[in-house]
């Protein structure tokens, strides 16, 4: 880990900025590491919510004017584009929600919910998404960069390979970050509030005079760029930040200044890259650290505490992004992935729960429901009663909250690591992911009968192999050519990723974002499967029943009979779950062989978000029952309907999975009615906390958690206008449910919802 | 799982307007005796074990939260009951010969691997039916060694069979969920086929024993069990069980059962019966209420 000086702010040697005063020091006084400066002056919280305190009239006034904009936003699509200016940290003047009565400033363009285009990713996608929504593309935008700047969509083509195509355009290997932002990365935003921009410019300096010294090869040069590239985008953070009135050269000096401070960070980030996920970080209990002070001090009252964090979260909840409908059908609701990881115990026992944890959740009653900022706790059953109950209490009433177990994120990551996206944890400020989407396994079960042709399509995609012979499936027969497949999937897979990583450098570099990370960092090869129950289902049926293998008349197979019954994964039946077990430490395992671009540290997760709708879709029947076209379950879900001994009985089978072959994450979403939960709301609250308990003490990693009446959902598909916040949680983030299309409804509707949980 | 050809996708639909209560609807058991062992044995090794409380008739498992007690527990559904209950939502596991023989050891091993669970959600294990005091040998050996472990142990009953369960038992019960089909002899034996009195035998003598808690459970069948005064006598009764019952639940009769009946080729009076309107639950909630119960 590497932690560079930051030289003094103040003339002479020792002395502190005024922005410091009452703040511990230690080492975070002489380099970057806001691990240290929380550790040292953080205040936990034990106690319960009675503290908290309701919304102001101007924080409602605010939300209720951007609330009236929202259903014209939702009935086409976007709410208004600026189609000629490509968008850059500096490129927009001020906009205000309500110019003078926001306490936290700052918007991505020049007015709310207007967005804009960032044509690095990839000049189409722009052109088709402005050509939807009924924006005429700007023709000197189109030539610049379609005659003058390459984008990392071309420079992707340029150097994918035959079998990446193949495999890309069969639909085997899935959602690649070529054509948008890979996202998934987290600045840590905290830096700019601490220290001030000043500071962090001297300290990149300093980095980039390190590898002045350094003979200039390849990686040395590319450092050296990378870094000239973070200087320019501090400068500019601090001349959009200016823009607004504020001069973020030094460090805050209050909590709201903290907000405001940290808020242009990230702010700077969302201006200049539409990555898939676009994550905040681990920020409560550092703010927390500021508004503390100042209310010890006398200057802040609760309500005010609360206002700041309500007025930072309404601009957290209007990031928007240009993005084509076949990118929402995709990942549905036009999602941005604003994750905020919250609470979680330190290494040295202390929980990380502060007053500032429970005012962020304390949003999802001031303002309603809402998908975004994606409120992620830190789940461990040693944190305070009061935060544990609270957190329950808050997803019965709001379905709005993700768990993650704060226990393996720690072992694995230490006590400052923050989720990007749904369930990727990793280091703030010190490690960053190659975003690889996923490939669909339960696809490449059916290449390995089929000899590596498609069910689909027919076409060889895989290499020529043997497909299967005779009536029934041969459960060691199917086994070996499946290995086969997975080997070659694996390896055309990295290749694939090696690729959209090396051009998303070059081409759509985050400059802010990795200007607030040290200079070396872990970088991880984030690979993902989709299908896992579908193929552990499959293989169980043709392991402990009889399937008959129907084929057409050119000897495809692409139907299956099966006879008598076979074991399902989501039972804690160990027959059907070691299957799947078996199928992540394999995959993870072949993975591992092939070599990655930066050196990156293989990682895998099961996660789908939506699109196992998406990848059933372009999926023929499988050996499970499955037809075709029919869903898969979201992430590592087991299958819908076939997990029947109860909630937690399902969970249990996912938790069998074992998080050190899937370090990227594991994902579980479970449905309640509330009447499962408890007769009453105590009791509710009671029952959920120890769910999540017992999830988590079994090695549980991930769980979205849903209370929900079907009824309601029914009813919210008919009547969308009456149900603007509803909010669902899907495969590690959560929509709005009027946003989802009608066939991701009506497939989170098929799902089981578990009445007696 | 077994594959039907044309098998509806996803889960059943709860139908809308139901008055919902934890437990109440939806509650079709589990996917049976799936990640249990179960055993082959020759038939004389098979009667001694059955005998001896080794081995049992088990329709299925499930985890549970909110009902059945308290927590997450481990439900334990047994094959075989001595009643016919018209709106049996379960008539799956009536008979003894529909469930698999699953040792007690194996049921007693997955005890063992939820006890992590029970604890975090201060639940245990519920053994349910079918009912359970049809196999006591086995129940008998399943509540000791959960007890051995230190689990939290309910028996979920018609106390029809109360005379099986020894006082020895009831030292292995922390919880028994009393069903009380009804207050009036002749309701009572409508509804179930069989007489009320030893169900209200078998309340007493677990409410003398002063240490067992009890939740009295009761289904409102429209038409069938939901006569003010046959409520009533339920309510009295329950009454003077004194501290003992913690809690009484009403719960709304469902058609979810209706398509097992058909299944299983049985005749079902119920067809047409309608679950209970919100107003109807509240006045016989009402009833027990009066009488200084808690319910729900």
């Amino acid at each position: 880990m590497s932690t560079t000086a930051v030289p003094p702010t103040t003339a002479s040697e020792g002395t502190h900025p005024a922005a410091w005063d009452g703040f511990v020091a230690g080492p975070w006084v002489d380099a970057v590491d806001v691990r240290d400066f929380i550790q040292r002056n953080y205040t936990p919280y034990a106690g319960d919510a009675s503290f908290l305190a309701g919304p102001t009239p101007r924080t409602t006034g605010i939300w209720d004017k951007l609330s009236a904009m929202f259903p014209a936003e939702r009935e086409k699509g976007v709410y208004d584009v600026d189609a000629t200016t490509p968008s850059t940290i500096t490129s927009h003047a001020p906009g205000y929600i309500s110019e003078g009565d926001e306490v936290i400033v700052g918007l991505q363009t020049d007015a709310p919910l207007k967005r804009a285009i960032m044509p690095n990713g990839g000049y189409r996608m722009v052109a088709s998404s402005l050509q939807t929504y009924g924006y005429e593309p700007d023709p000197v935008v189109e030539e610049i960069f379609t005659k003058y700047r390459k984008t990392h969509n071309d420079g992707v083509f340029d150097v994918y390979p035959p079998a990446v195509r193949a495999a890309r355009s069969s639909h085997i290997i899935t959602g690649l970050p070529d054509a948008y932002g890979r996202g998934r990365i987290i600045g840590d935003y905290r830096r700019v509030a601490l220290y001030g921009v000043d500071a962090l410019i001297a300290a990149k300096k300093l980095e980039k005079a390190e590898l002045d010294m350094e003979r200039s090869v390849e990686d040395v040069i590319r450092d050296r760029e990378e870094l000239a590239e973070q200087l320019r985008a501090l400068s500019e953070l601090k001349a959009m930040a200016a823009s607004y009135g504020y001069d973020i050269s030094a460090p805050a000096t209050n909590g709201r200044e903290a907000v405001q401070w940290l808020y242009f960070g990230y702010l700077a980030a969302v201006k200049e890259q539409n990555g898939a996920a676009m994550s905040l970080g681990r920020t409560s209990t550092f703010l927390d650290i500021y508004l503390q002070r100042d209310l010890e001090a006398g200057r802040l009252t609760e309500e005010q505490a609360q206002e700041i964090i309500d007025d930072f979260v309404i601009k957290l909840r209007i990031v928007r992004f240009l993005r084509t409908p076949e990118y929402d059908a995709l990942f549905s609701g036009d999602p941005t992935w604003v994750t905020e990881s919250i609470g979680g115990m330190g290494e040295d026992g202390r929980p990380l729960v502060t007053r500032t944890s429970f005012r962020y959740l304390q949003t999802l009653y001031n303002l309603g429901p809402a998908p975004e900022p994606n409120m992620t706790v830190f789940w461990s059953d040693r944190l305070p009663q009061g935060f544990k109950d609270f957190c329950a209490q808050v997803s019965i009433d709001t379905s709005a909250v993700q768990y993650e177990s704060d226990d393996l994120i720690r072992d694995s990551w230490g006590d400052d690591a923050a989720i990007a996206c749904c369930v990727s944890p990793m280091r703030v400020g010190k490690q960053m992911q190659f975003f690889g989407a996923r490939v669909n396994v339960a696809k490449a079960l059916l290449y390995a009968i089929n000899g590596g042709r498609d069910e689909v399509s027919g076409k060889q995609v895989a290499p020529l192999t043997a497909p299967v012979e005779g009536e029934f499936l041969d459960y060691d027969d199917v086994m070996a050519k499946f290995d086969a497949t997975l080997e070659w999937l694996a390896q055309t897979y990295v290749d694939a990723l090696n690729c959209v990583h090396f051009m998303h450098d070059k081409y759509a570099y985050e400059r802010i974002e990795m200007a607030l990370h040290d200079r070396e960092i872990l970088r991880t090869m984030a690979c993902g499967i989709a299908g896992l129950s579908v193929v552990a289902d499959s293989l169980s049926a043709i392991k402990y029943a009889k399937v008959r293998a129907l084929r057409t008349a050119d000897g495809l197979v692409t139907e299956y009979q099966i006879e008598g019954d076979f074991p399902t994964y989501g039972n804690d039946d160990e027959r059907a779950d070691e299957i799947a077990v078996w199928i992540v430490n394999e995959f993870m395992s072949k993975i591992r062989k092939f070599p990655t671009y930066r050196n990156a540290l293989h990682t895998q997760s099961v996660l789908t978000i939506t699109s196992n709708v998406v990848y059933g879709k372009a999926t023929g029947s499988t050996p499970d029952g499955r037809r075709a076209g029919e869903p898969f379950a979201p992430g590592a879900n087991p299958m819908n309907g076939r997990d029947s001994h109860g909630m937690l009985a399902s969970a249990l089978s996912v938790a069998k999975l074992p998080y050190s072959e899937a370090q990227d994450g594991i994902s579980l979403t479970s449905s309640i009615v509330p009447s499962g939960l408890g007769r009453t709301r105590e009791e509710q609250v009671t029952n959920l906390v120890g769910l999540l308990d017992a999830y988590t003490l079994s090695n549980g990693y991930h769980m979205n958690v849903n209370v929900l009446n079907r009824e309601t959902l029914l009813d919210a598909m008919e009547h969308p206008e009456n149900y603007p916040q509803l909010t669902i949680r899907v495969s590690g983030y959560a929509v709005n449910f009027v946003r989802l299309t009608r066939e991701q409804q009506l497939d989170v509707l098929s799902r089981t919802f578990h009445g007696a949980v | 799982m077994t594959v039907v050809t044309d098998r509806p996708t996803g889960a059943p639909v709860v139908p809308l307007g139901m008055p919902l209560v934890g437990g109440a609807h939806g509650r079709t058991h589990g996917a049976g005796t799936a990640g249990l062992e179960t055993t082959d044995e020759e038939r004389s090794q098979r009667l001694a074990d059955v005998r001896a409380g080794r081995l049992g008739s088990v329709h299925s498992w499930e985890l549970v939260t909110a009902v059945d007690g308290p927590g997450t527990r481990m439900t334990l559904f047994l094959a075989g009951c001595p009643l016919r209950c018209l709106y049996c939502h379960n008539p799956d596991t009536m008979e003894m010969r529909r469930g698999t023989d699953v040792s007690a050891e194996e049921i007693l091993g997955r005890v063992s691997r939820y006890r992590g669970v029970f604890k975090a959600t201060g639940g245990g294990l519920t053994i349910s039916g079918g009912e359970p005091l049809m196999q006591p040998a086995y129940v008998r050996t399943l509540l000791r060694g959960a007890k051995a472990m230190g689990v939290h142990t309910a028996i979920d009953t018609s106390g029809f069979l109360g005379a099986a369960c020894t006082d020895e038992m009831l030292d292995d019960v922390d919880l028994v969920l009393l069903d009380v089909k009804s207050g009036d002899p002749e309701t009572y034996q409508r509804v179930t086929g069989r007489e009320l009195a030893p169900t209200l035998t078998f309340g007493r003598r677990v409410a003398e024993r002063g240490d067992t808690e009890i939740w009295i459970r009761f289904v409102l069948v429209p038409g069938l069990t939901d006569d003010e005064e046959n409520v009533a006598k339920v309510a009295d009764y329950v009454a003077s069980l004194g501290h003992a019952v913690t809690r009484v639940e009403v719960l709304p009769f469902h058609q979810m059962g209706r398509d097992k009946w058909a299944d299983l080729g049985m005749e079902y009076e119920l067809e047409d019966t309608q679950p209970p309107s919100p107003e109807l639950v509240e006045r016989v909630r009402g009833q027990f209420r009066e009488r200084g119960l808690t319910v729900f």
